[in-house]
C-alpha cells in the first residue's frame, strides 16, 4: 500500500458522468443524430453464398434508378489488401481484405455499396444489382479447413500475414515454458477437458453507424460509432489510399462497442462516397445485418490438460486452442494468443506450461476483438477441469485455487513468453487481492454450507461452482495514450483525450484523476475527447487499456499542470514552489496563506513571463497488471427440463482503487450479465449453408431484467503502484467468469459436466442422460 | 399525408408517408433522442409515450399518431431542472452509453404513472422489454426505485 494518499477527494467518488446530462434529455449526441443536408443513404448489398467467385456484376439499372448517386463494386474502388482489426501499427492480423473484391467469402461479404437519395431507393437499387456467382466449394466447419484439399479461402496472390494460406492458417502459436511431458509423468493426478464455445455477438444497442462528409478545406470528416478513431483515420487513409491528413476522425458518444467497433468496418466506403460525390453519407446497420455481417466472438475449441501432484500442487499445464476466425483474419493472432497469455499465468506454480493453437479461416462470419478477448474461451476449459481435478483430489476446489494462484511479488514465465502475438513482456504482480476476493465471495454466496448439499425443490436441484481468473490493463510496450491539459484563467481546465469513451465514462474517470491532482472538482474539468484534429493520440478503448494506460497520461500531464501552477504561484505566495499544495481551487502554502487558480492563471496569461499553462503527456506502460476477479454462483437445475436457473452470483474483483466505484461495478455487472448470456442462451445459428438462421433480438436471446439473477459485485481495493490512482483497469475481466462459474455448479448440481456453450436445455438433459445412461 | 398530433406540448403538422413509422418521423422531425436499435419492437430503445402508455414507436405507423399526444425523452425537464426519473437515473449511475436511457425511462415513467409503488418484480416486469447491453439493470432497478420514492414524496427532483 505504499504512496497511497491518505484520502482522495474526487477519486474513489460515484461522481455523475461528465456527459450523463447531455444522455438522459436525449440530445442529438450520436452519429447518427446529426442531420445534414443531401446526405445520401448507403445500402450494402452482401453474399448470397459462403464461397463464390463473382463472374460478373452488372449495376446499369441500379445506377439509372432515379434517386441513386453513386455505386460501388470491385470494378471502381480500390484494391488494397488491409485488415479491418483496429491495432496499433503494424497490425498482427493480416492484409486480408480489400473493400470489394471478385470473391466473397461468407455469407453477407460485401458485393457492393449503393449510395441513394433515401434508404428505400438504396435498398431498392440492390435488388436491381445483376450478379453471376460461381460458386465454390466452401469451409462450413473448422475441422474441414486443415484437412487435404479442403478449399482454400485465401488463394489470391497479394494477401500478407497470413500463417499458412494454403491450409487456411491464419496463425499459429506455440510456446513452452519447462518439459510438460516431464510434468505429466511425475504428476500423480491428470486431468483433460475440451471445451467448444459457439458463435456469439456483441449485440450492442447501437448497431455500427458512420457519417461522413467534406468540411469547408474539402477534407473528409468521418463521424463514427468506433472504439478506434486514431486507427480509422490510418486505415481508412490506407484503405482509400489518401495522404491521412485530408481525413478527420471524430468519435460523438457510442452506443456501445464491447469490441465490435475495434473494427474498420464501413467507414471506407461512405469515406469513398464522399470523396467522389462530395456529398454527406450515412451508413447505419440494420440489426440483422449487424448480426449477418460485423463481427463475432471467435468460437474456438480448446483443450487443457492438467498435471497435479496428490496433495493438489500442479505439476503442468498444457492448453491447445484451435480458433475460428471466419472469412477474414481480422484479431485472429492476437485472440488466439490471448487464450494462453490472459490465462495461464493465473497458475504460475506449475514449473511446466505449454500453450499451442491454430486460428483458422471458415467461410463463416467473421470474428474480431470482444471483451475478454480470447481469455474467455480459455477459462471455460481450464477453470471446469481445476474443479474437476478438486473433485478427483478430494479437495475444495478453494483450497486447490489457492494453493496454486500468483501472488504479489511473484511472477510467471508466460508474461514474457507470450504477448500480443509475439513475445511478451516479463513482470512482477504488484497488487493482487484475490484471496480476500475467494474469501468475501465464498462467505456470500453460502460456499460452505451449499456446496455438495444439492438441495431439491420440486424438480430443481441446487448447486453452487466457482472460478477465479486474471486480465490484464493494455498492452504493454505497444499501448500509447497522451493527454493534453490546458489552464483557463478562470481556473477551468480543458482536458483533451484520443481515450475512446463508448459509455464505459472513460471521459468521466480521466476527468476524476485530473481533478484530484489539480485540486479543483470535476466540474472545473471541460473534457474533450476522441477528435483526431483536437485531441492527442490514444490507441483507442481495448484491451482493457483506458483507465490504465489514458489514465496514467492524464496524472502525467496533470502532475506537469501542477508543477506550472506551483511556479507561478511560488512568487504571489513568497513561498517555495515544492511546498505548495493545490487543493479547493487554490494554491497553499504551509503558512495557510492562499491564491486561487483563476489568479494564478491570469498572471500567467496577462502580467509576468506570460505563457499558457498547460502540458501534453503520454504513457506506454511497462507491464499491464492484471485485475483479479473471484466468481462464484449458484444454479438450480432442473432435471426433466435441463433448464439452468442462476440464482445468485457473486463476483469479487480487485481492480486496485476503483475511480469511479459505481462505473466501475457498472463495467462488472454488464460484463456478467453478458456472460450469463453467453453461458446460457446466446448463439448464432448458423444454416447448412453458413447463413445466419437467428439475426434478431428475438431469435437471439440476448438478458433483458427478467434474466437476469440477484449479483452480488464487490469491489476488494488493492493500491496498484504503476497505475494512476493506485487504480487497474476492469472493462473485460468479468465477461470471463459465467461461463466456468455456471458450468461448475451444474457439477455441482447434477454431477456432468458440460462441455459446449450455451448451456441449453437439450445440452443439459442430454449430457443428464449420457451420465445416468 | 399530413397529419396533426401533439408532441412535448407543442401541436403539430407534419407531412408523412402513409406507410412511415412514428420513429422515422418524430427522427426526421429533430427528436433525436428517440432511438433505433432494432427497428422490430425487440429492443424498446425508440419507446416513447403516446397518449401516456409507452410504445415502442418503431412498430406504430405515424399515421395512427392522428390527434395523439407523444411525449418524447426531450419533453421532460423543464428549463434546466431534470424529471426525477431522470435524475433518478443519473444519480444512481443507471446511465453508461445512453442509448437505451430514453426508452427506460419512458417506460418507467409509463410505470410510475399506473403504478407509483412498484416492487422489484413489478420494476422488471415493466422494464423487460427494454434491453441493455452496457449494464446488468442493477442501477436501473435502483434508480426506478429511488424516482418512485421521490415522486410519491411530491419532490419534483433529489
Amino acid at each position: 500500500m505504499a504512496d497511497r494518499p491518505k484520502r482522495f477527494v474526487t477519486v474513489g467518488k460515484n461522481l455523475r458522468k461528465v456527459d450523463g446530462t447531455a444522455l438522459i434529455t436525449g440530445k442529438p449526441e450520436f452519429v447518427a443524430d446529426l442531420q445534414l443536408p443531401n446526405t445520401l443513404h448507403v445500402k450494402i448489398l452482401g453474399s448470397p453464398y459462403a464461397h463464390a467467385r463473382i463472374t460478373s456484376i452488372d449495376v446499369r439499372d441500379a445506377e439509372a434508378m432515379p434517386g441513386v448517386v453513386c455505386v460501388l463494386t470491385h470494378l471502381n474502388t480500390p484494391a488494397t489488401r488491409h485488415t479491418t482489426a483496429g491495432q496499433g501499427y503494424p497490425e498482427p492480423s493480416p492484409y486480408d481484405t480489400r473493400m470489394f473484391e471478385n470473391k466473397v467469402r461468407f455469407v453477407g461479404d460485401r458485393v457492393a455499396a449503393v449510395a441513394a437519395e433515401s434508404e428505400a431507393i438504396a435498398e431498392a437499387a440492390l435488388k436491381v444489382i445483376r450478379v453471376d456467382y460461381e460458386e465454390l466449394p466452401a469451409v462450413l466447419a473448422i475441422d474441414e479447413a486443415r484437412v487435404d484439399g479442403a478449399p482454400v479461402i485465401h488463394d489470391e496472390a497479394d494477401s500478407t500475414g497470413i500463417y499458412d494460406a494454403g491450409r487456411n492458417i491464419v496463425a499459429d502459436v506455440d510456446i513452452d515454458v519447462g518439459d510438460v511431458a516431464a510434468g505429466f509423468a511425475e504428476s500423480d493426478e491428470i486431468v483433460e477437458m475440451t471445451c467448444e464455445t459457439q458463435y456469439a455477438q456483441h449485440t450492442p444497442i447501437e448497431t455500427h453507424v458512420v457519417l461522413s462528409y467534406l468540411d469547408s478545406a474539402n477534407r473528409l470528416v468521418l463521424r463514427t460509432s468506433t472504439q478506434v478513431p486514431f486507427h480509422v483515420r490510418r486505415i481508412v487513409a490506407q484503405t482509400l489510399d489518401i495522404p491521412m491528413q485530408q481525413i478527420r476522425v471524430i468519435k460523438p458518444r457510442i452506443g456501445g462497442g464491447f469490441g465490435t467497433k475495434q473494427e474498420i468496418l464501413l467507414e471506407d466506403i461512405v469515406g469513398l462516397i464522399t470523396l467522389r460525390t462530395g456529398q454527406p453519407a450515412l451508413i447505419s446497420l440494420s440489426r440483422q445485418e449487424e448480426f449477418a455481417a460485423s463481427r463475432t466472438r471467435h468460437p474456438m475449441r480448446v483443450r487443457v490438460k492438467l498435471g497435479a501432484n496428490s496433495d493438489g500442487r500442479l505439476n503442468a499445464i498444457e492448453m491447445e486452442a484451435t480458433s475460428n476466425t471466419g472469412a477474414y483474419g481480422s484479431h485472429g493472432l492476437t485472440v488466439l494468443a490471448n487464450t494462453g497469455s490472459k490465462t495461464l499465468p493465473l497458475y504460475n506454480k506449475a514449473p511446466h506450461a505449454h500453450f499451442y493453437g491454430q486460428a483458422i479461416y471458415t467461410n463463416l462470419p467473421v470474428g474480431g476483438a470482444y471483451r475478454g478477448y480470447g481469455a474467455t474461451q480459455g477459462y471455460y476449459p481450464l477453470e471446469m477441469a481445476m474443479d474437476e481435478l478438486a473433485v478427483r483430489l478430494n479437495m475444495d476446489p478453494i483450497d486447490l485455487r489457492t494453493l496454486n494462484h500468483i501472488r504479489v511479488g511473484e511472477t510467471s514465465p508466460i508474461f514474457e513468453k507470450l504477448g500480443e502475438g509475439r513475445e511478451g513482456v516479463s513482470q512482477t504482480v504488484k497488487s493482487c487481492e484475490l484471496p480476500r476476493c475467494i474469501e468475501i465471495g465464498a462467505e456470500r454466496i453460502g460456499w460452505a454450507k451449499k456446496r455438495g448439499k444439492r438441495l431439491k425443490i420440486g424438480p430443481w436441484v441446487h448447486g453452487v461452482g466457482m472460478s477465479i481468473m486474471m486480465q490484464g490493463s493494455g498492452i504493454p510496450e505497444i499501448d500509447m495514450a497522451a493527454a493534453t491539459i490546458k489552464m483557463n484563467e478562470d481556473g477551468s481546465f480543458n482536458l483533451l483525450i484520443g481515450a475512446t469513451d463508448l459509455g464505459t465514462g472513460s471521459d468521466t474517470i480521466l476527468a476524476q484523476i485530473a481533478a484530484e491532482v489539480l485540486g479543483v472538482p470535476l466540474t472545473k474539468m471541460l473534457v474533450t475527447s476522441s477528435d483526431t484534429d483536437y485531441t492527442p493520440f490514444d490507441v483507442g478503448a481495448y484491451a482493457s487499456s483506458t483507465t490504465y494506460v489514458s489514465g496514467m497520461a492524464v496524472q502525467k500531464a496533470a502532475e506537469q499542470v501542477r508543477d506550472q501552477i506551483r511556479a507561478v504561484a511560488a512568487p504571489l505566495l513568497k513561498a517555495e514552489a515544492e511546498r505548495l499544495e493545490l487543493r479547493d481551487d487554490a494554491v497553499h502554502d504551509p503558512s495557510g496563506d492562499q491564491v486561487s487558480l483563476a489568479r494564478v492563471c491570469q498572471r500567467a496569461m496577462y502580467e509576468t513571463d506570460q505563457f499558457q499553462i498547460g502540458a501534453t503527456a503520454s504513457c506506454v506502460p511497462t507491464e499491464s497488471p492484471p485485475p483479479f476477479l473471484a466468481n462464484f454462483a449458484e444454479v438450480a437445475v432442473n432435471t426433466e427440463t435441463g433448464k439452468v436457473k442462476v440464482v445468485h452470483y457473486v463476483a469479487a474483483v480487485d481492480c486496485g482503487v476503483a475511480i469511479n466505484p459505481h462505473m466501475a461495478e457498472g463495467q462488472m455487472e454488464g460484463a456478467i450479465v453478458n456472460g450469463i448470456g453467453y453461458a446460457l442462451t446466446e448463439e448464432m445459428i448458423l444454416s447448412s449453408k453458413g447463413r445466419v438462421r437467428n439475426p434478431s433480438f428475438f431469435d437471439y436471446k440476448i438478458p433483458g431484467m427478467l434474466d437476469v439473477p440477484p449479483m452480488d459485485i464487490i469491489l476488494v481495493e488493492s493500491y496498484e503502484p504503476t497505475g494512476p490512482m493506485g487504480a487497474k483497469s476492469v472493462g473485460e475481466i468479468g465477461i470471463n467468469g459465467p461461463i466456468p462459474t455456471i458450468a461448475n455448479a451444474i457439477y455441482d448440481a447434477v454431477g456432468v459436466r458440460l462441455t459446449e456453450t450455451p448451456f441449453t436445455p437439450e445440452r443439459v438433459l442430454n449430457a443428464m442422460k449420457a451420465v445416468s445412461g | 399525408m399530413t397529419m396533426t398530433l401533439t408532441i412535448n406540448g407543442k401541436k403539430r403538422t407534419l407531412t408523412i408517408d402513409p406507410g412511415e413509422k412514428l420513429l422515422d418521423v418524430l427522427r426526421r422531425e429533430g427528436y433525436m433522442g428517440v432511438k433505433k436499435g432494432c427497428g422490430a419492437g425487440d429492443c424498446g430503445a425508440c419507446a416513447v409515450l403516446f397518449n401516456g402508455r409507452a410504445v415502442n414507436s418503431c412498430l406504430v405507423f405515424a399515421a395512427k399518431a392522428e390527434g395523439a399526444e407523444i411525449l418524447t425523452i426531450e419533453g421532460l425537464a423543464t428549463g434546466e431542472v431534470l424529471h426525477p426519473v431522470q435524475e433518478a437515473f443519473l444519480q444512481e449511475g443507471a446511465v453508461q452509453c445512453g442509448y437505451c436511457t430514453p426508452g427506460m425511462v419512458m417506460a418507467t415513467i409509463d410505470l410510475l404513472s399506473r403504478n407509483p409503488d412498484p416492487s422489484e418484480p413489478e420494476i422488471r416486469e415493466a422494464l423487460s422489454g427494454n434491453l441493455c447491453r452496457c449494464t446488468g439493470y442493477v442501477k436501473q432497478v435502483n434508480a426506478v426505485q429511488r424516482a418512485a420514492e421521490w415522486m410519491k414524496g411530491g419532490e419534483t427532483r433529489g
